[in-house]
């Protein structure tokens, strides 16, 4: 049964290698990926319901057992958010067959498609520290490929910086691992867990901890290092770009949840303040790019700037109140984000440009897509009943409870600009002067529609179904307040 | 460009079955002492790279016909299809075993599916390396 | 042995960074390798530099090597391994594409040509 929980990362991964055959077949390499993902969807979602009602499951690979192998841990979160990738891996892959084209679909697109799925997932799942390294590597690896997919001018050029920035971040994560089992011996979490704790309130653990703050914080666009971001989120075509901003930052949060939860629970008065303070000043700074930018593609990346500041701000406040907010705002980030990605897609298509000022008027020709965009902006923004609401009233809620309220009221006046740089979308591009008459639009969109309502219907649900995922959640966030579960799970009766 | 290299060819000619002799002994070896599928995949690419420095890439792809590609595919399928097999022993992901056979010629040995998982990164290693190569010195 | 080992793991940092803000692509990828290599060198080092017996293979030994640092290095040498041949070709499509051999030759949008 333990077998199970390596199939998330497994389906994926062979997917993408059968799809390495038969590379010039398009319609069978759509069929394939399209089948093999709605397999994904249905393990995950029996794996999330087993691990909910059977507690935490292990699954200790080659047999090795827990501290000296490696493990695979599925708690609540990791489930969650193996669930979430494979929700929204989906509608992406449908959105790619009318967008990306046949040349880059010739190209190993779905084969790397899959590989950054795999590597997702394994990151999720991995209780081991120098594993969720290789799972970093085994993702960022096919965001490589992806990213510089096609060769467009502009895209080699962002590609280029995005892969030297993350080697060298992933050689700050080898020093960093080098550390810490320098000091504790191990690199399995829950032992780490265990012997931090002994170690208590050593410097040298403290030093460790920033260092993989750093580490986490390039990888999930935390300010000051959240440069590379816009440029290469912005370049690769909208499917891509979807798929980035909705699961890749998301990896670099959940690695900070996870190592700031279970294994830095020491000593917090250092790192978790800095962690404070970064998340507000990166709430500020996405917000201003926000606004500033009159690109559409652009006011969503730094929009993916903002949430990654909320998120961290849940990490920060350290209580449980905090934590289901964050875990909530998480979750509902990868999917609104992903909404959001493939609606900006279909109205560049429809638009032919992705400048504001040269659209307008999109109401008329396109009035789904419309109303699935305003939809998708209040949701983003956090208005009740909507997706944000709950992961945002209870981070607010938790924030205030840990005494931030500072930065609870910078989240609040940051929440309200998000709103204002989405309506001015809404505003200027989809209502306003028709810029285009019916017969100049630059392409159809019907078949990208699909995709989308899928998405929004997704975030609707998160919204009005709080109720039923609101135990889902609170299961999650329990794991990462009581660590105690999550090492005994691992190491059993013998830690 | 045409120029003759008859001493590099030459050498060359059997140079390189050395070096992938090598290779396959480092391969084997891999099990209970240094070597293994990453370094012997190496090896034998760098065997490959040395027929493509002595002649040009036509040559080489005609006396050797292989999709580079493909090799990585199937490479792949056989490191992750050891894994899948303990889905079905029911034994926890990747888990090995290993068993000593009687051969009529070789006489007892030791076989592990371990190997198999090692065949895999040998043939990954090559197709990864010589994609690349080919990828680059395409246009020269 | 240990300090030795660090100051090189230094000084390989110190050289890859140096390579990774020159102008040139070529320089900078080379200084990448570098750079990971001083990370496979620290954490070999900051494991320990024992000598010993290999473990799991006989119990005569008085002494057994740590194998989870080799182990380690080598899976991260592998991806580096990995990670190095993708820059290259990037960096060749990069040079082929849009004809910059250095870093500032790559700055600006389509916007601005």
């Amino acid at each position: 049964m333990s077998n199970w929980l390596i199939l998330p990362v497994l389906i994926p991964l062979i997917a993408g290698i059968v799809a390495l055959f038969f590379p010039k077949h398009v319609t069978a390499q759509r069929v394939w990926a399209f089948i093999t993902s709605m397999i994904l969807i249905g393990v995950n979602i029996f794996l999330l319901t087993y691990i909910l009602s059977n507690g935490i499951m292990t699954l200790e690979l080659g047999g090795w057992e827990a501290p000296f192998g490696i493990v695979f841990v599925g708690d609540s979160l990791a489930t969650l958010l193996t669930t979430t990738t494979a929700l929204v891996a989906l509608p992406i892959i449908y959105f790619s067959f009318s967008t990306i084209g046949v040349e880059r679909e010739k190209y190993y697109y779905y084969s790397f498609f899959q590989f950054l799925i795999a590597g997702v997932s394994g990151a999720f799942l991995t209780g081991d520290i120098f594993n969720l390294f290789v799972c970093f590597e085994v993702l960022l690896l096919a965001s490589y490929a992806l990213i510089g997919h096609g060769g467009t001018k502009t895209q080699l050029k962002e590609s280029f910086n995005y892969v030297i920035v993350n080697v060298v971040s992933s050689a700050f994560f080898v020093i960093g691992v080098a550390y810490l089992y320098a000091v504790t011996g191990t690199l399995n979490m829950a032992q780490l867990s265990e012997r931090v704790s002994e170690a208590g309130s050593e410097p040298i653990i403290t030093v460790i901890a920033i260092l993989f703050l750093i580490v986490f914080g390039l990888k999930g666009a935390l300010f000051p290092l959240y440069f590379w971001l816009p440029g290469s989120y912005s370049v690769p075509p909208t499917a891509i770009g979807a798929i980035f901003a909705a699961l890749l930052t998301k990896v670099g949060i959940y690695s900070i949840f996870r190592t700031y939860s279970v294994i830095f629970n020491e000593e917090t008065a250092v790192t978790h303040t800095i962690l404070l303070v970064l998340s507000a000043v990166t709430m500020i700074i996405g917000v201003i790019g926000a606004i500033a930018y009159r690109d559409v593609k652009l006011i969503l990346v730094y929009n993916v700037i903002v949430a990654v500041g909320f998120i961290l701000f849940g990490v920060a406040s350290l209580n449980s109140d905090a934590f289901v907010g964050a875990i909530y705002y998480l979750l509902h980030d990868i999917v609104i984000k992903a909404a959001l990605f493939l609606i900006i897609g279909a109205l560049i298509t429809a638009a032919g440009t992705s400048k504001l000022s040269g659209m307008g008027g999109m109401i008329k020709h396109h009035p789904l897509l419309t109303w699935m965009f305003f939809i998708s902006a209040l949701a983003l923004a956090g208005i009740p009943p909507l997706g944000g609401f709950p992961g945002k009233l209870m981070l607010v809620v938790g924030g205030a409870e840990a005494g931030h309220y500072i930065v609870v009221a910078v989240m609040m006046v940051a929440s309200l600009l998000v709103l204002y740089s989405v309506i001015r979308i809404f505003l200027q591009g989809f209502l306003g002067e028709p810029m285009l008459t019916h017969a100049e639009q630059h392409g159809s969109i019907k078949a990208q529609m699909p995709p989308i309502v899928f998405l929004v219907a997704l975030s609707a649900f998160m919204g009005f179904g709080a109720e039923i995922m609101y135990p889902f959640v609170e299961s999650a966030a329990e794991t990462l307040i009581n660590p105690r579960a999550y090492v005994e799970a691992v190491l059993g009766g013998n830690s | 460009m045409k120029y003759n290299d008859i001493i590099l060819q030459t050498v060359t000619k059997f140079i390189s079955f050395l070096i992938f002799l090598f290779a396959v002994y480092i391969f084997f070896n891999g099990h209970q002492e240094p070597g293994g599928g990453f370094i012997g995949g190496l090896m034998t690419s760098a065997a490959l790279v040395l027929l493509l420095l002595a002649f040009d890439m036509e040559t080489v792809r005609r006396a050797l016909p292989i999709d580079y590609k493909i090799m990585t595919a199937i490479g792949l399928v056989f490191a992750v299809g050891t894994g899948v097999g303990s889905f079905f022993f029911s034994a926890p992901f990747l888990s090995q075993t290993f068993g000593y056979f009687h051969f009529p010629v070789l006489g007892e040995l030791e076989l592990t599916t371990t190997l198999a998982f090692d065949l895999g990164v040998y043939l990954v290693v090559i197709g990864t390396a010589m994609t690349i190569i080919q990828t680059i010195g395409e246009d020269n | 042995m240990e300090i030795i080992m660090s100051i090189l793991a230094g000084f390989l940092f110190t050289v890859g960074l140096y390579l990774i803000l020159t102008k040139n692509l070529i320089r900078i990828i080379i200084g990448s390798s570098v750079l990971s290599h001083g990370a496979h060198l620290l954490l070999l080092t900051m494991a320990g530099l024992k000598t010993g017996a290999p473990p799991l293979l006989g119990l005569e030994a008085d002494t057994y090597v740590d194998p989870l640092p080799q182990a380690l290095i080598l899976t991260a040498i592998v991806i580096s391994f990995g990670v190095t041949s993708f820059i290259l070709v990037l960096g060749y499509r990069t040079y082929k594409v849009t004809g910059a051999a250095e870093t500032d030759q790559l700055r600006g949008t389509d916007t601005d040509e």
